[in-house]
C-alpha cells in the first residue's frame, strides 16, 4: 500500500514509506560501519591529535561541551594528557584491523578445511572434525592468559590467537553444506564429464558455499572486537601505548569518579561498531541463508 | 543412556590429556623452568644449577619428565606459586568458592530471564513483548561486559551511592557483578530459545495437539519448550566459554576474589605454576559442565539417548 501512495506523490516525502524501508533495508547499521571505516583508513587525516601525544597541563580535562572543557580536546583528555579522541579514532584502525585480518584467515582455513574434509571425507574427515571438537573442548580464554604468560602480549599474537579459535565454526559449517552440495545432481554429473576434483572443489562446490561463509563471517566481527577489547582491557591484548579500546577503558577504570569521559568513549566506540555488525549480520542472514537461523 | 555418559567421558579423558601435553609443551618453551624459582640477581654457582635441575627432575628424558609432572598434577600438585610462595592447588581452593557462588547465580538468572522472554518474544511475535525481548539479547550481545560494568559502578556506585562496587559481601554486593555476568548468556538463550520456539510452534505435531484442543498455555509451556530447549543446550558449549569468559572480565572490575580474578593475576605476574594449575582446573569445571548439558540433552532427546 505504501509503495503506492509512494507512486501517487513523489515530491512529499512518505513517512510510513521512509520508516518501512529503514525496516527493511540496514541502513543505519551500514552507515556507521562505512563511517568507522572511512575513519579508519584516513585516521592521521582525521585525527586532530596524534594519539600518543601527551600534554601535562590537559590531564584529564573533561570534554568540550562541559564548564572546564577545551576546544581542542573534543571528548576530553586521559590521564597522562593524551587526547580521547585521536585515540578512539586511531583505536578504530587496530580494532577493524585485527577483525579483518583473523576474519579473512580464519574463514580462509575454515573453508578449506571444511571443503576438504566433505569432498574426501574418511580419515582426512575424521582427524579434522577432532580437531574442530578439541578446539570447541579449549576454553579460549585460558589459552590466551597461558600465552600471554609464555610470549609478550604483541598485536600478532592476538591475531594468532583469535585466528585459531575462528576456523572451526567455519570448517564445521561447509563440511556439512559440501556433504550436501556433493550429493546434487550437477555435481555427479561434472565428475561423469571428466572434471578433476580439485575442479569440482573450486568450480562446482565453492560458489555455493560462498554465501554461507559470508553470513557466518559478518556474524562473528562483533565477537571479535569485544574479545579483542576484552583481552587487551585484562593487559593481556594490545599491548600499551597503542590505543585499542580495551585498554583504554582499563585506563579510565581508575578515574571513573574524577573523570568518567576516559573510560566512557572509548566503550561508545566499540558498542557502536558491534552493535552495527551484529545488526548487519543478522539482517544478511535472515536474507541470505534463513536455514543458519541458529547460529 | 550409560553408553552415551561411558562415551562422553572417554572423551573427557582424551581432551584432559591433549590439555595437559599442551600446556606441559607451553610450559617448556617458555625456556629453563630454572629461571622461575632462582633469582637472576643473586650468583649461583654451577653445583647449585645443576643441584636445582636434579631437584626439579630436568636430567630425566621429556617424556618421563611430563609423566612426571602429570603424576603430581593428578595427586594436586601443581608447584609452588611464584608469587605467592605457596602450593598452587592451596591458592585455587581458597578462591573458588567465590567463582563457584557468583557464576552459580548469574547463570541460574540468565536461565530464569532468557528461556522465558525468549519464549514470550516467539508466542507473541511481532508485539511489544517481541521487540523488548529482541533489544535486550542484542543489545547484551553487542555490550562490552568490562565497559557496561565500569559504567554500572560510575552510576550505582559513585554517583548515586546506592550499590556496593567491589568486593564480596552481603546480597547487595552480588548485584551488579550477577547483571553484567548474567546479562550475555541471557541474551544467547533468548535468541536461540526464541528461533527454535518459533520452529517448533509452526511444526505439525504442535498443530495437531491444537487440533485436538489442548489448551495454549499446555501446548507452549509441555508440548512446544521440551523440543525447543534441545538448540540451547546443543550451544551450551559455545554459551559456557562466554561464561567463562565473563567470571575473568567481571572478577577483575568488581575485584571478586576468585579463581578469574586470579588467573589474569596470575598472567600479569608470569606465574607459571599458578596458571597451569588454574588451567587445568578451568577446563575440568568446563569439561564437566558440557557433560552435564550432553547427558540433560540425552535425557530431553530419546534419539540421542537410544543411540
Amino acid at each position: 500500500m505504501s509503495s503506492i501512495t509512494g507512486k501517487l506523490t513523489p515530491k512529499g516525502i512518505n513517512v510510513a514509506k521512509v520508516f518501512g524501508t529503514l525496516r527493511r533495508w540496514p541502513i543505519i547499521p551500514v552507515a556507521v560501519v562505512l563511517f568507522l571505516m572511512i575513519i579508519a583508513i584516513f585516521a592521521p587525516l582525521v585525527a586532530p591529535h596524534h594519539p600518543l601525544e601527551a600534554k601535562f597541563e590537559k590531564r584529564n580535562v573533561p570534554p568540550v561541551w562541559t564548564e572546564e572543557g577545551t576546544s581542542e580536546y573534543l571528548m576530553g583528555g586521559d590521564h597522562i594528557g593524551r587526547d580521547i579522541l585521536s585515540r578512539i579514532i586511531f583505536g578504530t584502525r587496530i580494532s577493524l584491523m585485527v577483525a579483518a585480518t583473523v576474519l579473512a584467515a580464519g574463514a580462509f582455513v575454515g573453508t578449506a578445511l571444511g571443503v576438504t574434509a566433505g569432498y574426501f571425507g574418511g580419515i582426512v574427515d575424521e582427524i579434522l572434525m577432532r580437531l574442530v571438537d578439541f578446539t570447541y573442548a579449549v576454553p579460549f580464554i585460558l589459552v590466551a592468559l597461558v600465552a600471554a604468560v609464555i610470549w609478550e602480549p604483541s598485536l600478532q599474537l592476538v591475531i594468532i590467537l583469535l585466528a585459531i579459535f575462528t576456523w572451526p565454526p567455519f570448517a564445521r559449517q561447509v563440511r556439512v553444506e559440501t556433504l550436501q552440495l556433493k550429493a546434487m545432481d550437477y555435481v555427479a554429473m561434472a565428475r561423469v564429464s571428466g572434471a578433476s576434483s580439485l575442479r569440482i572443489a573450486f568450480k562446482h562446490i565453492l560458489p555455493g558455499i560462498v554465501p554461507t561463509v559470508m553470513v557466518m563471517a559478518s556474524l562473528q566481527v562483533g565477537a571479535l572486537v569485544i574479545t579483542e577489547s576484552v583481552l587487551s582491557f585484562l593487559g593481556v591484548g594490545i599491548p600499551a601505548p597503542d590505543p585499542s579500546w580495551g585498554s583504554m577503558v582499563a585506563q579510565g577504570r581508575n578515574y571513573v569518579a574524577t573523570a568518567w569521559w576516559i573510560a566512557f568513549f572509548p566503550g561508545v566506540a566499540i558498542f557502536l561498531i558491534v552493535f552495527s555488525m551484529n545488526f548487519l549480520g543478522d539482517w544478511l542472514r535472515d536474507t541470505l541463508d534463513p536455514k543458519l537461523r541458529q547460529l | 543412556m550409560r553408553r552415551l555418559i561411558a562415551l562422553r567421558l572417554g572423551a573427557f579423558v582424551v581432551v584432559m590429556l591433549a590439555i595437559t601435553i599442551l600446556v606441559f609443551t607451553l610450559s617448556r618453551m617458555t625456556g629453563d623452568p630454572r629461571y622461575l624459582y632462582m633469582s637472576q640477581y643473586t650468583r649461583i654457582t654451577t653445583e647449585e644449577w645443576e643441584a636445582q635441575g636434579r631437584a626439579m627432575g630436568l636430567d630425566k628424558p621429556l617424556v618421563v619428565q611430563y609423566l612426571l609432572w602429570l603424576g603430581n598434577a593428578m595427586k594436586g600438585d601443581f608447584g609452588e606459586s611464584v608469587h605467592y610462595r605457596i602450593n598452587a592447588l592451596d591458592l585455587i581452593r581458597q578462591y573458588l568458592p567465590a567463582t563457584l557462588k557468583l557464576s552459580g547465580i548469574s547463570f541460574g538468572i540468565a536461565v530464569l530471564v532468557g528461556v522465558p522472554l525468549g519464549v514470550l518474544s516467539a508466542v507473541k511475535r511481532g508485539s511489544l513483548w517481541d521487540y523488548f525481548g529482541r533489544s535486550f539479547a542484542l543489545l547484551g550481545q553487542s555490550v562490552p561486559p568490562f565497559w557496561i560494568a565500569i559504567v554500572l559502578v560510575w552510576v550505582f556506585g559513585v554517583e548515586l551511592g546506592l550499590l556496593p562496587t567491589s568486593r564480596q559481601g552481603d546480597w547487595s554486593h552480588y548485584v551488579l557483578p550477577v547483571a553484567v555476568l548474567g546479562w550475555l548468556p541471557a541474551a544467547g538463550l533468548l535468541r536461540l530459545t526464541r528461533s527454535s520456539m518459533l520452529e517448533v510452534l509452526d511444526s505439525e505435531y504442535v498443530k495437531f495437539a491444537r487440533a485436538k484442543g489442548v489448551g495454549p498455555m499446555k501446548i507452549i509451556w509441555k508440548h512446544a519448550l521440551k523440543n525447543a530447549l534441545l538448540a540451547p543446550l546443543t550451544f551450551a558449549a559455545i554459551l559456557l566459554a562466554s561464561f567463562l569468559t565473563g567470571t575473568v572480565v567481571i572478577e577483575t572490575v568488581f575485584a571478586w576474589p576468585g579463581i578469574g580474578r586470579l588467573a589474569v593475576q596470575a598472567a600479569l605476574n608470569t606465574d607459571f605454576p599458578l596458571i597451569t594449575g588454574l588451567s587445568l582446573v578451568f577446563a575440568i569445571i568446563f569439561l564437566m559442565c558440557s557433560l552435564a548439558a550432553d547427558v540433560a540433552y540425552g535425557l530431553i532427546d530419546p534419539r540421542i539417548r537410544y543411540r
